[in-house]
């Protein structure tokens, strides 16, 4: 593992390999899987973390989802890196590159 | 093949229960180790009794088909199965996170690469200690170690994700900053800490096992420090002997509640030391489907919820919290399965115990009783 991310504008944010954000059918919902680990997923964070996929940055994230849900870019930008950094802290996201 | 549930108990879905999270499929009981605080249970399974692969894979089927999000392959040492590959294959294909909790001696290269092509998704390998010959002795398998520090590289050259498990005692906590080292060494994901709990093997071997209050509050201070350090790192977790908290541990998040077991012959268990609680009747995935089973099982439902609470647990503002701890260690320790689990502070039974395991950690260590098959015990614990 990498150093201590810090979730900026910029970061691309991905999945490290032993994290899996997957959908399950039976129960129909989406969650992240990692060893021991299971998190339950809010409906905006599962839209979030559906674009990450490794190429894509923060800002261009939160640009499709303000344009997606019409709410002001500022206040989803600063949502989705407090998501993402609250991920990060636990290890279920790192940063491409 | 299934039939009405045949107790008067209250069943998963009238206590509100969901479908469990995750399943922990020891495939076999045999393994080339012989830790003395193995987790299965005393009465080991042989190979005849063992599950076809055919029959992992309907179990597989209807844990997904139940919801279940992971699969934990364990043992024993499953890498003993020679259809490993095909139930990996199949786990994966079916969208279960899929684990494998390994000793790693029987692993090879191509082996892995084969494995994680298939679709495994992490390895979790167990490790006696840092020290070559004190690992050795305490596994009972010579180059043992060696063997592992070997296998860690195979498995991240494959690039699959790495937990080291390492079980620490009064016979290992000297290394506790070892093992740390180690994991970061080896470049694993994460460190599991966990100190031996008492049930089966571990239960005859207390003895030589159980630190001192003072070695368990050091080796505290070394993860809490260490946690710090290496945020971002490495993930620790870490597991106290429950003999020296202040409330017991809501084992296995509560009695039937999240997760279920399966041994190598297919009964289905609430967890991996139930078999211990010996006036229970476990159901088998030959006979009833797994779906049936979690939600009817008399075995399941005897200690369900909190109905079958006698006090303190019953009037303790943490029922819902601890669920009265772990039923295992109430059966080992006072005999009834439904007492309050003994290490709870305010169990009748727990100064006893705890000064009795306290004094156990002052005198020499004894001899180890080696998990193996057919070892016969005259003692009660």
């Amino acid at each position: 593992m990498t150093d201590i991310l810090k979730i900026d504008d910029a970061t691309i944010p991905k999945f490290p390999k032993h994290v899996k954000f997957r959908y399950n059918k039976a129960r129909d919902e989406w969650v992240i899987l990692a060893p021991e680990r299971l998190v339950k997923l809010d409906p905006i964070a599962v839209e979030i973390l559906k674009m990450v996929n490794g190429e894509r940055e923060v800002k261009s994230i939160s640009l499709e989802l303000s344009k997606k849900f019409n709410a002001p870019e500022d206040t989803i930008i600063s949502d989705v890196k407090e998501m993402l950094q609250n991920l990060s802290d636990k290890g279920f996201i790192e940063e491409n590159g | 093949m299934d039939d009405i549930k045949n107790n008067n108990l209250k069943n998963a879905s009238e206590h509100g229960i969901q479908a469990p999270l995750a399943l922990l499929a020891e495939l076999s009981h045999r393994c080339p180790l012989q830790c003395p605080y193995c987790s299965n249970p005393v009465q080991l399974e042989k190979k005849t009794g063992e599950l076809t692969t055919d029959e992992w894979k309907s179990v597989i089927d209807q844990a997904v088909e139940m919801g279940m999000h992971q699969i934990h392959l364990s043992g024993g040492e499953p890498t003993v199965r020679h259809d490993l590959e095909d139930i990996v294959e199949h786990c994966s294909k079916e969208g279960l996170y899929t684990n494998l909790i390994t000793s790693g001696v029987l692993l090879n290269p191509d082996r892995l690469k084969k494995l994680e092509s298939l679709g495994l998704e992490h390895v979790q390998l167990s490790f006696q200690d840092t020290d070559h010959e004190n690992a050795d002795r305490i596994g009972g398998f010579k180059g043992g170690h060696a063997k592992k520090l070997e296998v860690a590289k195979w498995v991240r050259d494959v690039e699959l994700p790495l937990t080291c498990n390492c079980v620490v005692h009064r016979q290992n906590i000297d290394n506790l900053e070892n093992f740390i080292q180690m994991a970061l060494d080896l470049d694993a994901e994460r460190v599991e800490i966990a100190q031996v709990q008492y049930y089966g093997w571990a239960l005859k071997n207390r003895a030589a096992f159980i630190p001192t209050p003072e070695q368990l509050d050091h080796a505290t201070e070394i993860v809490e420090k260490a946690r710090i350090d290496l945020k971002g790192k490495l993930v620790i977790d870490y597991v106290i002997p429950d003999y020296y908290a202040k409330h017991p541990k809501n084992c296995m998040g509560g009695w039937g509640r999240r997760f279920l077991n399966m041994n190598p012959k297919g009964d289905v268990l609430p967890c991996h030391a139930a078999e211990t609680i010996s006036h229970l009747k476990f159901d088998n995935v030959r006979e009833k489907s797994l779906k049936w089973i979690w939600e009817n099982s008399e075995a399941f439902n005897m200690y369900r919820g909190t109905d079958w609470m006698p006090d303190p647990c019953k009037s303790c503002d943490r029922k819902e919290i601890d669920w009265g701890g772990c039923r295992c260690q109430a059966m080992a320790l006072t005999g009834d399965a439904k007492n309050t689990d003994p290490a709870c502070s305010i169990s009748p039974m727990h100064n006893e115990i705890f000064s009795m395991a306290a004094e156990e950690a002052r005198r020499a260590p004894p001899e180890f009783i080696y998990r193996k098959y057919g070892v016969r015990f005259n003692s009660p614990i």
